[in-house]
């Protein structure tokens, strides 16, 4: 068995004294696992740092093996290191990626969407509303994905102000009438749009974050959220 | 098998636990201490006899010495007012080995890693930030992998002392006999914002 993709490196663990188990995902072959022999030598391990694209090769005897990568860099996103913010932001999408996603399960898009948003941490400081809109990629990749685009009680697609926090869709001012209160604010960072201030970014992630509490945690046993994206929100939210 | 062939056996045993030795080097290694009893394997097992007794973690710095508190903390030699951070014991003499820092050190004991689980208060960095306080400390020098991890954790710190004391951290780029060609695009590029003139 073998095959060859692009992969985003999540992570690794160390495997022996010398090997490490890397962790990717993959834009054909979803999140992905497999050894990568003299990962920790001087020459391999600084590819193997999180965010970093690498063309991989996978080999193993049977399909179910966990396998073998041999790996060349295609990008380096070293550049996001001196940078405290997009730092937060890389650790946060690697934390959720690695919490979220199944391993061997194909997610159309959801790489390139995670690579072009790596590649903008780098370059815009509009970077924090295109991380809410992935957040709002990655729980509709999973099965949770929230319809903003109407109201749910009347059809309206003018005027949306709120999220329904159960349904996850959205609701306009009429149509909350008395529920207001029980309802989360729409960010306008959740549809791409607005100025970017952290207080749209913060609402924004406010209303991911409680859909990933409530729907994605207890699919995940329970597991609490990644500590790197608690992080982000913090730092967002001071700018 | 004898008894004598036993020990042996376990010493090997316990040799191939160390880091860089397999089974096949541990024996190797067994062999020449044997044969070498006099000058080798009776020094070295008095030396280790005496660090197993005798080994352990500064209470100040986290450094490894032989006394509650270490060389390194007691010096008077030693400029005050500056902490280099570390990761680890290796890291802080390696820094030691450049010769280059007269100040004190604080080994954090690791990294923060979402993967691995470690917070903040599974480092020493609480006790960094009393240092700070109580040691009338100028600057901190911040002396982490250029690593995720690394460079996470020393963001963290910062953010947790900039506000009352200086924050730096080594810099980062081309390493002294290195080649621009050989140079990976994300060190290039740390280099040519850390540019200086000449």
């Amino acid at each position: 068995m073998d095959w060859r993709d692009e992969g985003i490196v999540l992570g690794i663990r160390p495997h022996g004294e010398t090997s490490v188990i890397l962790d990717v995902l993959t834009a054909s072959h979803g999140r992905h696992a497999g050894v990568v022999r003299g990962g920790v030598s001087r020459k391999i391990a600084p590819l193997l740092q999180p965010g970093a694209d690498l063309d991989l090769t996978w080999r193993a005897r049977l399909e179910e093996h966990l396998g073998a990568f041999t790996v060349e860099p295609l990008k380096s996103r070293a550049v996001l290191l001196s940078d405290r913010r997009a730092l937060a932001g890389l650790n946060a999408v690697t934390g959720l990626l690695r919490f979220a996603l199944p391993e061997r399960e194909v997610h159309e898009g959801l790489h390139e969407r995670t690579a072009a948003l790596l590649d903008m941490m780098g370059d815009s400081p509009f970077w924090p509303i295109a991380y809410v809109r992935w957040e709002v990629a990655l729980l509709e990749a999973l099965g949770f994905g929230l319809d903003l685009s109407a109201c749910a009680v009347t059809g309206s697609t003018e005027g949306l102000v709120y999220v329904s926090p159960r349904s996850g869709r959205a609701v306009s001012e009429a149509g909350a009438g008395e529920w207001a209160e029980r309802l989360l604010p729409l960010s306008p960072a959740l549809l791409g749009q607005g100025t970017g201030s952290g207080d749209e970014i913060v609402a924004g992630l406010a209303v991911t974050g409680h859909f990933l509490s409530a729907s994605l945690q207890p699919a995940m046993g329970d597991r609490p959220l990644p500590e790197a994206r608690a992080r982000l929100v913090d730092l967002l939210g001071r700018a | 098998m004898s008894d004598a062939t036993r020990e042996i056996e376990a010493l090997i045993e316990m040799m191939a636990k160390l880091p860089g030795l397999g089974p096949r080097s541990a024996r190797r290694a067994v062999l020449h201490l044997i044969k070498k009893r006099s000058r080798v394997l009776m020094p070295l097992a008095e030396a280790m006899r005496v660090v197993g007794e005798t080994a352990r973690e500064c209470l100040n710095c986290g450094n490894i010495g032989t006394s509650d508190i270490c060389d390194i903390c007691q010096s008077e030699k030693r400029r005050n007012g500056e902490i280099c951070v570390v990761e680890d014991v290796a890291d802080l003499w390696a820094m030691e080995r450049g010769g280059a820092f007269k100040g004190r050190y604080h080994v954090l004991g690791g990294t923060l890693s979402a993967l691995d689980a470690v917070g903040p208060e599974d480092l020493r960095i609480p006790k960094l930030v009393d240092r700070v306080t109580a040691e009338e400390v100028t600057e901190v020098i911040l002396a982490l992998n250029a690593t995720v991890d690394g460079q996470t954790t020393a963001h963290y710190i910062a953010d947790l002392l900039e506000s009352r004391v200086r924050v730096t951290s080594l810099a980062q780029g081309v390493p002294i006999g290195g080649e621009l060609d050989y140079l990976d695009d994300g060190t290039i590029s740390a280099a040519l914002r850390a540019r200086k003139s000449v």
